[in-house]
């Protein structure tokens, strides 16, 4: 039939021309490249000793936890936003919103509230970190068991709730915040943004292998997310259990979410920012493929920022809330962008 | 090929739905080849009974071939063969789709998207393919097109489509069975020549409707 | 979806007709009415005896009832019925009825504004944060309603998610440029809405949201049809364009001052004409003074509420608010799921 008159290979395969393997290949390129030159320039930049020296090793070594911790970050902010976006058919929200930030905020708040500044001290320590991955992840599944089972389930609905469940959380906590004397209130400032150098080595034992299972088994149920991608009619169609499928989603998307706020603090636009990059830089539908990219370009977003802020600017601290800004400015500028949703 | 025909509000949808277990049911069971559509598990239904609802999701930069390659999910899980990428090409080119395959839906129209749609249940190979409404937004030509794509694929490659219709006429003329609903509840069921009789179409749609002999066939005239 | 202004013609014609707005001019001032405006009454005379200081024991009481009483319950009356309002003026104008100035951001924008006023002149007057305060609020507002005019949605639910989210993004900035001039927790306490600092001088600008609400009763018709979209207007000989304009005004004016006097009132607006539309159904000019008068009513209570559950000391009503609306917009949602 009509094969015979198109010369070329007929395949379904994510990139089908050379072309876009070629486009795909030189993305993935770039942000390695970028990535490595970042984490160099982060270990060895301002080094006083010569490269390769004991001393050397030993300034690096102190500076690695910060760039290892980007990395967590990084993994968990980029593969959990893909995966939420694509669960819930939009590309506007981040997980973020869900209530985890308000939920961490007003941990701090509250400690610092009844304990004073050290209350600060007093959340800080392993178990009270996995004490509060297991909060964040508990709240989140009791919203999603909540308002996806049943025959109401309806997915907007259950967003909306966990945004409204968040705002009422944030206004507690900025009650609570105005009754601090200005020194307690200096104290908790510090850890309600989101700041790579609020993380505690300690951490990273839990942290890392919780932020590498959950993205793993996202990673590998690639295929069955672009059936999701589809709508919930299509997939269940094709035979994929479309709610047992959102709800495990949601779920890994709850640990890596909960994982990364725990570890460095709020970080709001950072996934929103970065998944909307991956989408352009990939271009494609496929999920094995925005993965890969999404997290590079997140670790490349947050050590680039890093790297430039503290050896350009030395303005180490304001890192966070520059990314919240520029992530802040694109979403506007999407949302404005003529579309549906 | 068996068109449900009926009033606005009808059941039609939500029957075609529940039997494709999109939607549960509220009571009773329903039976698809042998297998309860809601005890058999899904990933097995799917390689039995095909639906397709109108799709309102857009994906962004997916082309047509890899949407109607989805089609092959319940037999590959996402993992094509050659023998997948060989069903996936008979698809497209059955739906006339050969030279659209590696365009974005979104630079598609209406109607291309709809085929777009059609050859990925066809893709499913499935015995039985469900289709609600596939001509709401296509025009005369279009229409046309999609029944006689549809016809075939019921004669070709031998499936059973169960189609949800607006207009009677299409029905009458390109389905060998029409299933009349109304208030929930199927009130009438035969070959076109059997439904397309003045006095049933008027019970059925609640509306004077004189059938008269065109050029092609029986005509419901109801204006 | 109803039609949200978008352009585009299905939408509009698929979506639900217009509850028809039949005009009760005899019911406007019904027994039930009277009773309503008797509680409001009752509750505002509860204000005005409630407070810590002695009032008829001491000396001076009558001074300071003037002082601080009387401001304080016509602050509520005028705050409560306004948010109210621009509420409704937004959701007639959206056809949404999950839209309010706390879910489209305006809220954010306004404090913005006051925020850049603090900062670029410190000691402007109460008429130049309020301005600074409105234009934010006009500015963000038209930002909303032209996302919603360029974007074809799906869902009426994703309104206020995204209106929320672009709320975070402009707050974000107020934090960032409050961190960075030391202003983080005064930030708090400005925008955190109550109404213990209105006294007897300082609360007198409100008076110009009685304005909004005279005017929002003289154009409530034209705003109900504006929400149909530009074509049905222009249609009908109303210029579309004019009428969104008046509207987002209003609603800027209300939101801006009421946030400089007072501060935020989040979710009033959503859940007051919400309720008065769930048991008096969609009769628009009936349900205004209702409106008004339970949007009065419900912040009197939870200023109430905040001034006697922890006296001497005062809650805002912000946090009540906030608590309460938060609770009450959950459950509309859950009615609104189980009707599909």
């Amino acid at each position: 039939m009509a094969e015979s008159t198109v010369p070329r290979i007929r395949t379904s395969r994510t990139l089908p021309t050379p072309r876009a393997r070629l486009r795909y290949r030189i993305v993935v390129s770039t942000l390695v490249v970028l990535a490595v030159g970042f984490t160099f320039g982060l270990l060895a930049w301002d080094n006083p000793m010569p490269v390769g020296s004991d001393g050397f090793w030993r300034i690096a070594e102190l500076r690695a936890t910060n760039v290892v911790v980007m990395a967590v970050v990084a993994i968990c902010q980029a593969i959990a936003t893909v995966s939420f976006q694509t669960v819930t058919n939009n590309r506007i929200i981040t997980p973020s919103i869900m209530g985890f930030e308000a939920l961490y905020v007003a941990v701090q708040t509250s400690a610092v509230y009844f304990l004073g500044v050290a209350g600060v001290l007093a959340v800080k320590g392993l178990p009270q970190f996995v004490l509060q991955i297991a909060l964040m992840v508990g709240f989140a599944m009791l919203l999603y068991g909540w308002l996806l089972s049943g025959r109401y389930g309806n997915l907007q609905v259950m967003l909306l709730i966990g945004i409204v469940v968040g705002g009422g959380l944030a206004s507690v906590s900025t009650f609570m915040q105005r009754l601090l004397t200005p020194s307690e209130f200096d104290v908790l400032a510090a850890r309600l943004f989101g700041n790579v150098s609020n993380a505690d080595a300690a951490y990273l034992p839990v942290a890392i292998p919780l932020c590498l299972v959950a993205a793993t088994l996202l990673v590998l149920g690639s295929r069955r997310l672009n059936i999701v991608a589809l709508g919930r009619d299509a997939c269940t169609g094709l035979g994929l259990n479309h709610r047992r499928e959102t709800m495990r989603v949601l779920f890994l998307v709850s640990v890596l979410m909960a994982v990364s706020t725990a570890l460095v603090g709020p970080m709001t636009f950072l996934g929103f920012l970065v998944a909307t990059l991956a989408y352009q830089f990939a271009d494609t539908y496929d999920h094995r493929y925005v993965f890969p990219v999404a997290a590079l370009t997140c670790f490349v977003v947050l050590s680039g920022a890093y790297f430039v802020m503290r050896n350009v600017f030395y303005a180490n601290g304001v890192v966070s809330i520059i990314i919240e800004f520029v992530g802040g400015l694109v979403f506007l500028f999407v949302i404005l962008r003529k579309g549906r949703l | 090929m068996t068109a449900l025909v009926g009033p606005n509000g009808a059941g039609k949808s939500t029957l075609l739905t529940m039997v494709g277990r999109l939607l549960g049911l509220d009571a009773g069971t329903i039976e698809v080849a042998g297998y309860d559509v809601t005890r058999t598990p899904s990933k097995d239904l799917a390689k039995i009974v095909s639906v397709l609802r109108q799709e309102n999701h857009f994906i962004t930069r997916l082309t047509v071939r890899q949407l109607v390659a989805f089609g092959r999910f319940p037999h590959s899980k996402g993992r094509l063969t050659v023998a997948d990428e060989e069903v996936i090409s008979r698809a497209i080119d059955f739906l006339d789709l050969t030279e659209l395959e590696d365009r974005y839906l979104d630079q598609l129209s209406g109607g291309q998207r709809q085929r777009a749609y059609v050859a990925m249940v066809l893709c499913q190979e499935t015995e039985y393919v469900l289709l609600d409404e596939p001509l709401n937004n296509l025009d005369m030509r279009h229409s046309v097109q999609m029944m006689k794509h549809l016809r075939r694929a019921a004669a070709e490659l031998d499936r059973t489509i169960v189609i949800v219709l607006h207009d009677i006429n299409f029905a009458g003329h390109y389905a060998d069975h029409i299933c009349a609903v109304k208030d929930g509840a199927v009130v009438e069921f035969g070959t076109p020549a059997e439904i397309m009789t003045d006095d049933v179409l008027t019970r059925v749609f609640d509306t004077p409707v004189t059938v008269v002999d065109g050029p092609n066939g029986p005509l419901a005239v109801y204006y | 979806m109803n039609g949200t202004g978008a352009p585009g013609w299905p939408d509009v014609t698929t979506a639900t007709p217009p509850p028809s707005r039949t005009r009760h001019k005899g019911r406007l001032f019904d027994w039930r009415l009277l009773v309503g405006v008797a509680v409001v009454g009752a509750l505002l005379a509860l204000s005005l005896a409630t407070g810590v200081y002695d009032i008829r024991g001491a000396d001076d009481g009558g001074e300071m009832f003037a002082i601080t009483r009387i401001p304080r319950t016509v602050a509520l009356v005028l705050a409560g019925a306004a948010m109210a309002m621009s509420g409704l003026v937004m959701q007639l104008l959206t056809q949404n009825r999950f839209v309010e100035p706390t879910t489209t951001g305006t809220t954010e924008w306004a404090g913005l504004g006051l925020l850049t006023v603090m900062i670029l002149l410190p000691g402007a007057s109460i008429g130049t944060r309020m301005a600074g305060a409105i234009l934010a609020a006009f500015v963000g507002t038209m930002v909303f309603f032209l996302f919603l005019r360029r974007v074809t949605l799906r869902s009426s639910l994703i309104v206020p998610i995204v209106g929320i989210m672009l709320g975070a993004v402009v707050s974000s900035v107020s934090t960032f440029v409050a961190l960075r001039t030391d202003m983080l927790q005064n930030l708090g306490v400005w925008f955190a809405g109550s109404f213990t600092s209105v006294l007897r001088g300082q609360y007198e600008p409100l008076w110009i949201v009685a304005v909004v609400a005279v005017a929002v009763f003289v154009v409530a018709d034209r705003f109900t049809v504006a929400g149909l979209g530009e074509e049905i207007s222009t249609n009908v000989g109303l210029n579309h364009n004019r009428v969104v304009l008046l509207g987002t005004t209003l609603i800027a004016v209300a939101t801006g001052v009421v946030t400089v006097v007072v501060g935020n009132l989040p979710f009033l607006g959503l859940i007051v004409p919400n309720i008065v539309s769930m048991f008096r159904g969609d009769d628009l000019r009936g349900n205004l003074p209702w409106v008004c008068l339970l949007g009065i009513g419900i912040v009197t209570v939870c200023d109430l509420v905040g001034r006697t559950i922890v006296m001497p000391f005062e809650v805002p009503v912000s946090l009540i608010l906030g608590v309460v609306g938060a609770v009450v917009f959950i459950l509309l949602l859950l009615r609104q799921r189980r009707r599909g």
